[in-house]
C-alpha cells in the first residue's frame, strides 16, 4: 500500500447519492483475477454507450476532470456489492480520495484496505464544495492527512475525522496482515482455549 | 468474562452482571487481541469461499509466502460465474468465467481447501449451501468476501461480508480487523397478515429506515413476527440486513433453529449436539440488554411489497403508487427519484399494480431454498405463465434441486412454462449468461434493484417468490393474497 501524506489535485463533483458499487464497476469485468486494470472500466455504464464509446456528458469523460484524483460525492458511497474492484477501479483510474458525506461499510473498508482515503464531512460542507467545484473550473484541494485539513485556493480550510489507526497506516502505507501477524501468540491462545462444544 | 460453558474472553474490562445482547455475546466470545486506538482482533470460525472475491486473495498469499492458516474452517463452492443450463455447466464458453473457476479449483487444491465444485452433491449459493450443509451453526463467526453474508446471522452467527483483502486476512491468520459496530434492534410487533412474507417484511424495513439506516451497525432482529418465521424466513431477512447498509444483521436462536441444524453433515452430533444446543441457548440477548438503537416496526401493517425504483429502498406495497418526484423528502431523494423513475421508464403515479413485466427470475441466496421454490410453485399450480413473460427459476443448491425434484415441484414450474435450471447465483447479479436485455422488465426474488444490475438496461423489481409467480401468470403485478387456485 502506498503511504499518503499530502495529497493535492483536481475535484470531480459527481453529485449523486447513493453510488453503488455495481455502478462504480459493473459485474462483467469482476470475472479478471488480476488486482489492477480495472480503470478504464470505472463507471463504465455511465462512461460508456452500449457500444462502447463515451458518453461525452458524463463527468470523468471531459476535461480537466480525466486528470481527476479526488472524487465528490452523495452520501451512501458504495453501498450494495462487496467487490472490492470498486476500490481498484478508482485507484486505478487515478482517485486516491472520495469525499462524501458518508460511506457503506465494505467499501470504506476496502478503500482503506487499498490506500483509498474515504473522507467524510457533513452534508453542508459537501454542499459548500459542490458549490466551489462547480464556481471554479478545474477546482482543486489539498489534502493533509497528517493534520487532517482540507484546503483549497479560495480560502476554504476544514478539518476532517479520521480514525486514528486509519490515520497510521495511511500515513506509513502499512499491510493489514504483518501488523496482525504481530499477535500470533494472541491467535494461537485463543485457538488452543476449551471450545463449548 | 467467563460464562457457564468455561468459553472465556478476553474482553475482562465488561462487568459479569450486565445484561448483554446476543450481539456482545458472539463479539466478546471471539475477541483474540484489543488495544486502544486499534481494531478488535476477532477469530473466524468459518470463512466461505467462491470464485470471485478470492483470486487476488490467493496471489496475495502466494507473493508474500504465506500459506492458509485453517483450510480446515474454510470452504469453497463455485456459484457466481456457474451457467444453469446443463450444456453448459462443464464446458463454459465464457472464457474469462472458466479461469476464474479454473483459479478457484488450483487454489483450493494448492492450498488444501475442501471445494463443493460444479456437479459434487454440496454445490451451491454459498450463502444457501452454508446453512444446509450445517457449516453455519449459531454462535460462530462467518465471514464471506460477498455482502449477503448477514444471511448467516439467521442462526444467531454474527456474519460479515468482506472484501478481498480481507479474504486474504482471513485466509492468513484466520482473524479479521473489525471496528465495534453499533448495535441496534429491529423489534417487529405483531404477526404478519397471511400472504405476506419474510421478504415483505424485509423490503417493507429497508424502506422504513433507509438503505444507510443500518450503516455500521450489528442488526438484531427481534418480536413475535421473527419468532414464527420459519429458518427459510430469517435467512431471507438476514439477507436483506445489507441492503439497509448493516455490517450484520442477526436472529437470536431457538427450537426452530435447532430443529433446523439438527442432523446436518457438518453439525455436531451426538453428546457433542447436547452441548452444543447447551451453548447455543446462552446466546439470546439478555432481559435489559442495551441496544445504541430501537427500531420499531409494525408487522400487521405489511403487505405484499414491490420495488419501482433502483435502490433496495425505493418501494411500495402492491396497494400503492409509484411516487412523484416532489414526494422525495429532500432535494436529494427528489432527484434519485427523478433518475430512478426515468431508468425504470415509470412514471410517478402509476398504481403498482399496473406495471407490466417481461421476465420472471425464483432464485438467489435471498429467495432460492426450498420453501421458496414452494411458495411459486404453489401460485403457479395449475395456472401457465403469461405468453409475454419468460420465467425462470434457479434452485440455490444441488440440494435444493434435489428437494424440489422429489417433491415434483420442477414438473409444476415446467408444466406451467417456466424454465427450471441447475444451481447457481444465475440473474441475481447476471455474471453468467443469464441477464435482461435493455429495457427488459423483470419480476425478482432476488437482493438488488440498482441500475444494470441483471443486465445493462435491464429494470429489476424486487418481489417475494409468491408474487413473483403471481406476476408471472397476470404479465403484472398482482396482489397475491387475492390469487385464485388454478385447476
Amino acid at each position: 500500500m502506498q503511504p499518503m501524506r499530502i495529497h493535492h489535485g483536481i475535484v470531480a463533483p459527481l453529485d449523486r447519492a447513493n453510488v453503488d458499487t455495481d455502478q462504480i464497476i459493473p459485474k462483467q469485468f469482476l470475472k479478471r483475477i488480476e488486482r489492477t486494470g480495472y480503470g478504464p472500466f470505472l463507471f463504465n455504464d455511465w462512461r460508456y454507450d452500449s457500444a462502447g464509446n463515451p458518453r461525452p456528458e458524463f463527468l470523468l469523460n471531459r476535461e480537466p476532470y480525466t486528470k481527476a484524483t479526488i472524487l465528490l460525492a452523495g452520501r451512501n458511497f458504495g453501498c450494495g456489492s462487496s467487490r472490492e474492484h470498486a476500490a481498484w477501479a478508482l485507484t486505478d483510474f487515478g482517485i486516491l480520495v472520495v469525499i462524501a458525506p458518508s460511506f457503506a461499510d465494505i467499501f470504506h473498508q476496502n478503500a482503506a484496505n487499498n490506500g483509498l482515503l474515504t473522507v467524510a464531512l457533513p452534508e453542508e460542507k459537501i454542499a459548500e464544495l459542490f458549490a466551489r467545484a462547480a464556481a471554479h473550473p478545474g477546482y482543486q484541494l489539498t489534502i493533509n492527512v497528517e493534520t487532517l485539513t482540507l484546503t483549497d485556493d479560495h480560502g476554504l480550510s476544514a478539518k476532517f475525522p479520521l480514525d486514528p489507526f486509519r490515520q497510521h497506516c495511511l500515513l506509513n502505507g502499512l499491510d493489514q496482515i504483518g501488523i496482525t501477524l504481530q499477535h500470533e501468540s494472541a491467535i494461537q491462545a485463543y485457538e488452543a482455549k476449551s471450545k463449548p462444544y | 468474562m467467563q460464562s457457564k460453558d468455561g468459553l472465556v474472553s478476553n474482553n475482562a474490562s465488561t462487568s459479569t452482571t450486565a445484561p448483554r445482547s446476543l450481539f456482545d455475546k458472539l463479539w466478546q466470545a471471539h475477541v483474540v487481541h484489543q488495544a486502544e486506538g486499534q481494531p478488535t482482533l476477532l477469530y473466524i470460525d468459518l470463512h466461505l469461499v467462491h470464485e470471485v472475491t478470492t483470486p487476488q486473495a490467493f496471489e496475495g498469499l502466494r507473493l508474500a509466502n504465506r500459506k492458509v492458516r485453517r483450510p480446515d474452517l474454510t470452504f469453497g463452492t463455485v456459484d457466481h460465474n456457474v451457467p444453469t443450463t446443463r450444456e453448459h455447466r462443464f464446458n463454459i464458453l465464457d472464457t474469462v468465467a472458466r479461469q476464474q473457476i479454473e483459479a478457484l479449483r488450483k487454489n483450493c487444491a494448492d492450498f488444501g481447501i475442501h471445494l463443493a465444485d460444479v456437479g459434487n452433491a454440496e454445490q451451491g449459493i454459498v450463502h444457501v449451501i452454508g446453512p444446509e450443509l450445517g457449516l453455519t451453526l449459531p454462535g460462530k463467526t462467518i465471514v464471506c468476501g460477498d455482502s449477503h453474508t448477514s444471511t448467516h446471522g439467521a442462526f444467531g452467527a454474527l456474519a460479515i461480508g468482506i472484501g478481498t483483502s480481507e479474504v486474504e486476512h482471513v485466509l492468513a491468520t484466520q482473524t479479521l480487523q473489525q471496528n465495534r459496530p453499533k448495535s441496534m434492534l429491529v423489534r417487529v410487533n405483531g404477526a404478519l397478515p397471511a400472504g405476506v412474507t419474510a421478504k415483505d417484511l424485509a423490503l417493507a424495513i429497508i424502506n422504513q429506515i433507509g438503505t444507510d439506516g443500518g450503516t455500521g451497525s450489528a442488526i438484531e432482529y427481534s418480536g413475535e413476527a421473527i419468532r414464527a418465521l420459519s429458518m427459510e424466513g430469517r435467512m431471507t431477512l438476514c439477507n436483506l440486513a445489507i441492503e439497509s447498509g448493516a455490517r450484520s444483521g442477526m436472529v437470536a436462536p431457538d427450537e426452530t433453529t435447532f430443529d433446523y441444524v439438527k442432523g446436518r453433515p457438518y453439525a455436531p452430533q451426538g453428546e457433542d449436539w447436547n452441548k452444543a444446543v447447551a451453548y447455543w441457548r446462552t446466546l439470546p440477548s439478555d432481559p435489559g440488554a442495551k441496544f445504541d438503537r430501537v427500531v420499531e416496526v409494525d408487522a400487521t401493517r405489511i403487505e405484499p411489497w414491490v420495488t419501482w425504483g433502483t435502490s433496495p429502498g425505493m418501494s411500495a406495497p402492491i396497494s400503492g403508487l409509484v411516487p412523484r418526484p416532489e414526494e422525495g423528502r429532500d432535494e436529494v431523494e427528489r432527484t434519485g427519484i427523478l433518475r430512478a423513475l426515468e431508468y425504470m421508464d415509470i412514471k410517478g403515479g402509476t398504481p403498482i399494480a399496473e406495471l407490466k413485466v417481461d421476465r420472471v427470475f425464483v432464485g438467489s441466496c435471498t429467495n432460492g431454498r426450498l420453501e421458496d421454490l414452494r411458495a411459486a410453485a404453489s401460485v403457479l399450480r395449475g395456472h401457465h405463465v403469461s405468453p409475454r413473460v419468460q420465467m425462470m427459476v434457479v434452485p440455490g443448491s444441488e440440494l435444493v434441486k434435489q428437494q424440489a425434484e422429489a417433491e415434483g415441484l420442477d414438473k409444476i414450474f415446467l408444466s406451467a412454462g417456466a424454465e427450471w435450471r441447475e444451481p447457481g447465483c444465475s440473474m441475481c447479479l447476471g455474471m453468467n449468461p443469464d441477464t435482461l436485455l435493455p429495457g427488459e422488465r423483470c419480476a425478482s426474488t432476488s437482493n438488488r434493484n440498482f441500475e444494470g444490475r441483471q443486465g445493462r438496461g435491464g429494470r429489476t423489481h424486487l418481489v417475494s417468490p409468491s408474487m413473483a409467480a403471481a406476476a408471472a401468470v397476470a404479465g403484472h403485478f398482482t396482489d397475491v393474497r387475492l390469487w385464485k387456485a388454478g385447476e
